[in-house]
């Protein structure tokens, strides 16, 4: 038995998700492969090659793979998993989720959303409604295309592996998609999904310009900003820093909640976070739930002092 | 130009589901059900996109119990010109619906597909993706705009990060983020016109699909919860907890 685990990278640099997902594999048993699938990615490739557990890196450097559009990747994972792949691990990206499901519809086989949880080669946990119930789901096909929710996974170590790397020839281009262009959201904060501390402001923050409240706070302790969907949808901070059920899911070790009453959707992205404290002048707000320390109190009062006082 | 919406009827996103005591799903009996959220935006996008005559039709479709059919109804009110029930008592996994919504895609000769991302019982965020792969057509996964042209569409997505512009050609298949439009309200006369537009009833049979489920779901079990926190009185007191009891700074 042999899994792939499709890497999640920028042709630069490999990211952290997929030392996570690397981890998810490691704990089906077999052999662990890794595809880095990119333009201009040899330095991607040799950062994969020392990830601990891995025993072979496919590298596919081509034109097609460099905006990693779907209908290409997907061709490269299908010329891949031909061979003796049992398991087929994406983690649970935005690119991650959508190519899976591509790759697992060619194949025919179902595809399993955000598994947190091995229990066998072909039983796996996942959560469902938002996180309010998990399932253990057991799926039949001669092979599994999983994605993986990268915070129920320890990543493992990124140095100590010295696998093989066997370049192989990229697909060509579908022809059905064209890259336009990209806006990426300027941050010098650590990643959200990968970061330790994560402050976060809901629509109780009120403004835009408010929000540089909760982005002192973050710069004190150098952590990531997230928002709530009401401070998104409000303006008040760019959508990529949206954390819950439809943005992005988090587990840091200290999750700080700020202005935010903790609707499910918003819970289902944080709540396994290792320590989470509130700060919210309503003493009912659901999010005092979940809390494991709760402030009542007015935020532009609290958090100015907590800032000052850390 | 044809636009095929498939809608999902879900558990209503306020409800907050609750185990079942022998553990085999959550207890949907009884609990209000309305349209997936996503799947509103998608029939919100539909409509607009009919509004500024870039399309001529828009047909919804659900695959699921006879109860679909009020789901359906729904997009009627909020625009769609006529609706297909696939009526099946089977428990429905992303890869059938994927395989039922080929068929029909190919039997309409639909254009442009729009879906949720995702559907908020079973968080797959798969059926989109699978039916482009199906097709062996172009995906446009979590727009946040659409731009419609004669034999292309130019999405904005939502990705890590930011956001990424892509175009695909038609017949495309185009999946709903959030933030991509705010919904109508349904209004009462559209409530009263919907009832009389067409709505066929078919089978997976019809349709020569197989919707055996490749998932089997074993036990379905309520997440571990979450040790009572407490109350701190000022800033000084949580500075530290944090410090000396959680030790997390």
């Amino acid at each position: 038995m042999t899994n792939l685990v499709i890497a999640e990278h920028d042709n630069s640099s490999l990211k952290p998700a997929t030392l996570n997902t690397v981890a998810a594999a490691a704990k089906l048993g077999g052999d662990v492969h890794i595809l880095v699938a990119g333009k201009g990615a040899q330095a991607v490739a040799e950062a994969a090659a020392k990830v601990a557990g891995v025993s072979k890196v496919l590298l596919a450097d081509g034109d097609s793979l460099e905006h990693f559009l779907a209908e290409n990747v997907a061709e490269q994972v299908l010329a891949v998993v031909a061979d003796d792949y049992s398991h087929v691990l994406f983690p649970a990206t935005a690119n991650g989720k959508n190519v899976a499901p591509r790759v697992a519809a060619k194949l025919d086989v179902a595809q399993i959303t955000d598994i947190i949880a091995v229990e066998s080669a072909d039983t796996f946990q996942r959560p469902i409604y938002a996180g309010n119930a998990i399932a253990t789901v057991q799926v039949e096909g001669a092979k599994k295309v999983l994605t993986v929710r990268t915070t129920a996974f320890d990543a493992v170590a990124a140095e100590g592996g010295a696998a093989e790397i066997v370049t192989i020839d990229a697909v060509a281009d579908s022809g059905l998609s064209k890259f336009v262009g990209r806006q990426v959201v300027a941050s010098d904060r650590p990643e959200l999904t990968a970061a330790e501390v994560i402050v976060s402001g809901g629509r109780g923050v009120g403004s835009q310009e408010n929000f540089a409240v909760i982005e002192k706070l973050a710069e004190k302790l150098g952590a990531a900003v997230g928002a709530s969907r009401a401070a998104v949808d409000a303006g008040y901070a760019p959508n990529d820093l949206q954390v819950g059920q439809t943005g992005k899911v988090v587990a840091p070790q200290l999750y700080i909640a700020v202005g935010i009453s903790g609707a499910i959707q918003h819970l289902a992205g944080m709540k396994d976070s290792k320590v989470i404290v509130a700060i919210n002048k309503d003493a009912e707000a659901p999010i005092f739930g979940v809390a494991d320390y709760g402030l009542v109190a007015d935020l532009f009062q609290a958090v100015p002092e907590l800032t000052e006082k850390l | 130009m044809k636009v095929l919406v498939p809608v999902k009827r879900v558990v209503d996103y306020n409800v907050k589901v609750r185990v079942k005591a022998d553990q085999t799903d959550v207890d949907i009996a009884n609990v209000k059900m309305s349209m997936n959220p996503f799947d509103e935006i998608a029939m919100e996008e539909a409509v607009r996109l009919k509004e500024q005559g870039k399309v001529t039709e828009v047909i919804a479709v659900s695959c699921g119990v006879d109860k679909c059919q009020e789901t359906i109804r729904t997009a009627m009110a909020l625009g769609a010109d006529r609706g297909i029930l696939v009526q099946t008592d089977a428990e429905l996994q992303p890869l059938a619906v994927a395989k039922l919504l080929k068929a029909l895609v190919q039997k309409e000769e639909a254009q442009v597909i729009l879906l949720g991302k995702q559907a908020i019982d079973d968080d797959a965020n798969q059926t989109g993706q699978m039916l482009a792969a199906l097709l062996d057509r172009p995906q446009a996964t979590f727009a946040s705009k659409v731009e419609l042209g004669a034999d292309s569409a130019t999405v904005t997505r939502e990705v890590d990060g930011g956001l990424e512009t892509v175009e695909v050609a038609l017949p495309a298949i185009i999946t709903t983020d959030l933030r991509l439009n705010e919904p109508r309200y349904v209004k009462l006369p559209d409530i009263m016109k919907a009832k009389k537009k067409q709505l066929d009833v078919v089978t997976p049979g019809d349709l020569g699909v197989d919707v055996t489920p490749r998932i089997k779901t074993l036990k379905v079990s309520e997440p571990p919860a979450r040790q009572g926190g407490i109350t701190v009185p000022d800033v000084d007191a949580l500075v530290d907890k944090l410090k000396n009891e959680a030790k997390v700074i």
